[in-house]
């Protein structure tokens, strides 16, 4: 060791930068959990609602961030198109679940809306399990996971072999591209004006006032399969060919394994997954219109929350999607402090800023994505070097059980 | 003799990787000096540490007198010191006028005399100077890349691996012409591979091995010392 | 795997209609590239002709942008994403010294004492041109700012990521970045509303074949052509064109040359901020300033910048003006909603056929 090494080794644990990520953790959470507390005068009932929703969405969101680091962060696919999966998943799901249109205005002819799809009221096929409570949403998010992955599959074919900065406008392109198909074929999701009414699953065997927390629950049941999938997938044989091409494309190949083969793979397992959160989405809001689904909104902050979390790391996806969406939340949050109704030492926005919070709050999160990149690149949770599940048995076998699993190693030895 | 290029106990390396831990030498006026060694003994290395390409974290460098340890590029090309890499060292779309032009870019003065001056000294290129340099053949680069370094007329010129990738034929057309180049007066120091070919027309040489000096002087003696010649020189 | 079987045999196939394609040469490509451009242009000239040239006005526009982007693409040999919102902060820009305004709520603006809409006649239409020589002299100062700017961002932020030898993918996401950040900083001083230089309504001139066109428009084409043509003579007439060309083709060598490349670079950015920000205003003179407006153009001008080869700016004129007429007259096929399609297919097609474009150098 040298003399460096020597003197750094007990305060190993200890380095500063170690402490950015608990601390950003819990000023992000008081935040979330003061601002509202505070603002509503400490309506307890109504922050544990508001939290409710606050975790769901935050829970959508990290489906949509592992989906992302399945291509990015292990495979180095470069899609900025995600507006489009999600665009696709939700409406997909919609369509599957709500009923039919209703029939057109019996006076002047014209439809009050209309659509594709609309099978939700044929799927109940089980009336006396209440099928129409959960079988119409798990064929509408397998439907939109589905579609999701034939989407991304066709979109391999011209795609993928693009070096990543044309990869990128090209995503960036396919993704408004559907956005203008929806917004413009008013048959298809009824236009700008969108699908309203979508049904929420259960819900019709609950208090309104409780389902919320019933859907929070199955949004993080579905969360935890699908990050249990992910890890599986990236500890497999598979897997271990992913990160092998995301550090040296040219390696891999030479070794013998049809790049684009698995390339492809990773980005139809990716967009399937964001599928599957746009479902949720659309099961959450009820509400969605094409217009909803803008490049910043649904591509780019998404990115941000991989980055900020730490790409090539799953917990730290779901880290960034949570410390992003806090960002988001509190800047809403921010909109309550008027002159008229100061915070504790007086804090207030200005009226001249009122109007202005959201564009901050997007000139920040700007901000916040290059200097990340500029600073600590690795994000929040830096990327694992594990290798896989078998190779990590073996050497806790030959090490004794000092070594703990979830912590990052360096590739055992030959 | 005085010396025009001098490194002191250079330490340099690429971030935390150190590879010269300590190397001197001495190039004087109007010699040939060549560095040989095995693989990976820090021979390009140390020619970049000379030029500024590789940081310096200790020892120094001195060329006609002045310090120029860790200076940058294109002030040490002004202080008249030029550099030959070992591959890419021609600007591919760029014509080969252009390329030359490149060569004496901080200079505003004299281009015209400049150019007329290396055209004689590499007439290979001359009839060719509109078309475009990917047009080359691979010696026909090399003979490129030597005549852009000599566009300001530099009192030292570094030559990393002149004949690598070259067939026999070009490698005596580019050695001969490295000689023509150091009878004009400059100086030269360089790196190769070629160790016997190098040796036979250099003034002395200095023998690297993982990073440190090992042997140095008149390049006939290192030519027919059996010594290096088992270690180092190979078949 | 059964699937990686049927990928392979897939891909295989693909590979062969690829090689097919590759391997009956880089020319091959190229004249039936410029065929179908004479096609595209004869057919749509003779078919469309009021479309036609519409579409040769927003190729002018788009030129302008592009000339800038193929610029900073060739030398730094990165795809600013950013380049669309910059073109709309030069005009944002232009408008302040022009008008002085900036938002003070969403209602009113604030007004500074002196603009040089003050000057006198400064507004005055020269000629049959909507605007007068304040907009000129306000869009030299934007190009300055402009200019100033993008050298700034260079320093803190791009210049940063080119020591640590970044990949394009950072680059990337990092201009993704500064495009919303510049986006944003839009909204916040000059508010959500578009804006205008010049208000009322202008009518054009009625020209033959057809041709309805308004003397602005005139003027734009001739400012993109004589922008075109000056880059052109920058980069191949000049030393210090020929150093970025330099930087382009091997920044380390360059560097070995004897070359200072981060001020080269810095002149660089100088020429594609002024560039933006003279891009951005006569966008705004043909539509509006509206914040938004610069990312829709993202997709034509990295269409117009790669059809016509990365770091030629004859190429970015000229891919410019085929993405321009394609996007226009494809509504007579297609509902216009969808011209950005337009663009985004001939992106596609170049990528996957020629990636070099038209001019570009051979990969």
């Amino acid at each position: 060791m040298t003399v460096m090494e020597r003197v750094r080794a007990p305060f190993a644990g200890l380095r500063g930068e170690n402490l950015i990520t608990p601390l950003a953790f819990l000023f992000i959470t008081a935040l979330v959990i003061l601002m509202p507390a505070e603002r509503s005068g400490w309506d307890l009932g109504g922050v544990v609602s508001f939290l409710t929703f606050f975790a769901t969405t935050v829970a959508i969101f990290s489906i949509f961030t592992l989906g992302l680091n399945v291509q990015w962060g292990y495979t180095g696919v470069f899609n900025f198109g995600i507006a489009g999966f999600f665009l696709v998943g939700s409406f997909t799901a919609a369509i599957f679940t709500k009923g039919a249109p209703p029939p057109p205005d019996p006076v002047t002819g014209r439809p009050y809306v209309e659509y594709i799809g609309g099978f939700g009221d044929e799927l109940d096929f089980l009336p006396f399990l209440d099928s129409g409570e959960w079988l119409p949403f798990i064929v509408g998010t397998a439907a939109a996971a589905l579609m999701c992955g034939l989407l991304a599959l066709l979109l391999s074919i011209p795609t993928l072999r693009l070096r990543e900065d044309y990869l990128a406008i090209a995503t960036i392109g396919i993704a408004e591209l559907l956005r203008n198909i929806a917004l413009e074929e008013q048959g298809l999701v009824n236009g700008p004006r969108g699908l309203l009414g979508i049904p929420s699953p259960l819900s019709g065997l609950f208090e309104p006032a409780d389902y919320k927390y019933i859907y929070l629950l199955i949004v993080v049941a579905v969360l935890i399969l699908v990050y249990v999938a992910v890890e599986r997938g990236i500890r497999s044989p598979w897997g271990r060919v992913l990160r092998a091409l995301r550090e040296d494309e040219l390696a891999t190949a030479a070794s013998g394994k049809n790049v684009f083969a698995f390339k492809m793979q990773a980005f139809v397992f990716g967009a399937m997954i964001m599928g599957v959160g746009g479902s949720l989405y659309a099961y959450e809001l009820r509400a969605i219109s094409p217009e909803g689904f803008s490049h910043f909104f649904s591509t780019f902050l998404f990115w941000v929350m991989l980055i900020v979390g730490g790409s090539g790391n799953n917990r730290g996806a779901i880290l960034g999607a949570y410390m992003v969406w806090g960002i988001w939340i509190i800047s809403l949050q921010l909109q309550g402090y008027t002159p008229a109704r100061p915070g504790p030492l007086g804090f207030a926005i200005p009226e001249i800023l009122q109007g202005r919070i959201f564009f901050i709050r997007d000139f920040l999160i700007g901000t916040i994505i290059v200097i990340v990149l500029l600073l600590r690149p690795q994000g929040l949770l830096p990327e694992e070097r594990r290798v896989s599940i078998w190779v990590e048995r073996q050497a806790r076998r030959r090490r004794g059980s000092s070594w703990k699993p979830g912590e990052g190693t360096e590739s055992p030895p030959d | 003799m005085t010396a025009v290029l001098q490194a002191q106990a250079v330490v340099s390396g690429y971030g935390e990787v150190e590879i010269l831990h300590g190397v001197s030498l001495t190039l004087n006026e109007g010699e040939i000096v060549a560095v040989i060694g095995p693989n990976g003994a820090g021979k390009s290395t140390l020619l970049k540490a000379i030029f500024g390409l590789v940081p310096v974290h200790a020892g120094s460098v001195q060329l006609l007198g002045r310090d120029v340890t860790n200076l940058s590029p294109d002030r040490v090309v002004q202080a008249g010191m030029s550099f030959v890499p070992q591959t890419d060292n021609v600007f591919p779309t760029l014509t080969i006028n252009e390329n030359l032009e490149m060569g004496a870019f901080v200079r505003r003065d004299g281009l015209h005399d400049r150019l007329e001056r290396v055209y004689g000294l590499f007439p290979d290129i001359a009839s060719r100077r509109g078309e475009r340099a990917s047009r080359l053949s691979g010696g026909q680069r090399q003979m490129l890349a030597l005549a852009r370094s000599l566009m300001l007329d530099p009192q030292v010129l570094l030559l990393d691996e002149p004949s690598a990738s070259l067939s026999p034929k070009m490698v005596d057309s580019i050695f001969d012409k490295i000689a023509e180049i150091n009878q004009g007066g400059t100086a030269i120091l360089l790196v190769e591979q070629n160790a016997r070919e190098a040796l036979s027309f250099s003034n002395r040489a200095y023998v690297l091995a993982t990073g440190e000096n090992r042997f140095e002087g008149e390049a006939k003696s290192i030519l027919d010392s059996e010594e290096v010649g088992r270690l180092y020189l190979g078949a | 795997m059964s699937m990686t079987v049927l990928d392979g045999r897939f891909t295989e196939a693909l590979t062969r209609v690829r090689d097919r394609l590759a391997g009956r040469g880089d020319t091959v490509t190229g004249i039936g590239l410029w065929l179908l451009i004479a096609v595209l242009v004869v057919g749509s000239a003779a078919g469309s002709t009021q479309l036609f040239v519409v579409g040769v006005i927003v190729g002018s526009i788009l030129a302008l942008g592009a000339l800038g982007l193929t610029l900073i693409y060739g030398v730094l040999k990165f795809g600013n994403f950013a380049h669309g919102d910059m073109m709309m902060m030069g005009a944002y820009i232009a408008f302040f010294f022009l008008t002085g305004q900036v938002a003070r709520t969403s209602r009113e603006d604030t007004q500074l004492p002196w603009s040089l809409d003050s000057l006198p006649h400064a507004v005055d239409g020269i000629g049959d041109l909507t605007f007068g020589y304040g907009l000129i002299i306000a869009a030299l100062l934007a190009a300055a700012a402009m200019a100033l700017l993008s050298i700034a961002l260079d320093r803190l932020i791009y210049r940063r990521l080119r020591r640590r030898r970044s990949g394009i993918v950072i680059f990337a996401i990092a201009s993704l970045g500064v495009a919303i950040a510049v986006r944003s900083l839009m909204f916040i001083i000059w508010g959500p509303d578009p804006r205008v230089y010049v208000s009322g309504i202008h009518r054009a001139q009625h020209y033959p074949f057809g041709v309805v066109l308004k003397t602005d428009q005139i003027f734009i084409f001739a400012v993109a052509v004589a922008l075109a043509v000056l880059t052109y003579l920058l980069l191949f007439h000049t030393k210090l064109g020929k150093a970025m060309r330099a930087i382009a083709d091997n920044p380390d060598l360059a560097r070995v040359s004897g070359i200072n490349t981060e001020q080269i670079i810095v002149w660089t950015w100088a020429v594609g901020g002024a560039l933006v920000a003279v891009a951005g205003v006569l966008l705004a003179v043909q539509s509006q300033i509206n914040p938004l407006l610069g990312f829709v153009l993202l997709l034509p001008l990295f269409a117009a910048t790669i059809l016509g080869g990365i770091g030629n700016p004859l190429g970015a004129l000229a891919g410019a003006m085929v993405v321009g007429i394609a996007q226009e007259v494809s509504i007579e096929f297609f509902e216009p909603a969808y011209k950005p399609g337009v663009a985004f297919l001939i992106l596609i097609l170049i990528l996957l056929v020629r990636p070099r474009g038209l001019l570009g150098a051979k990969i």
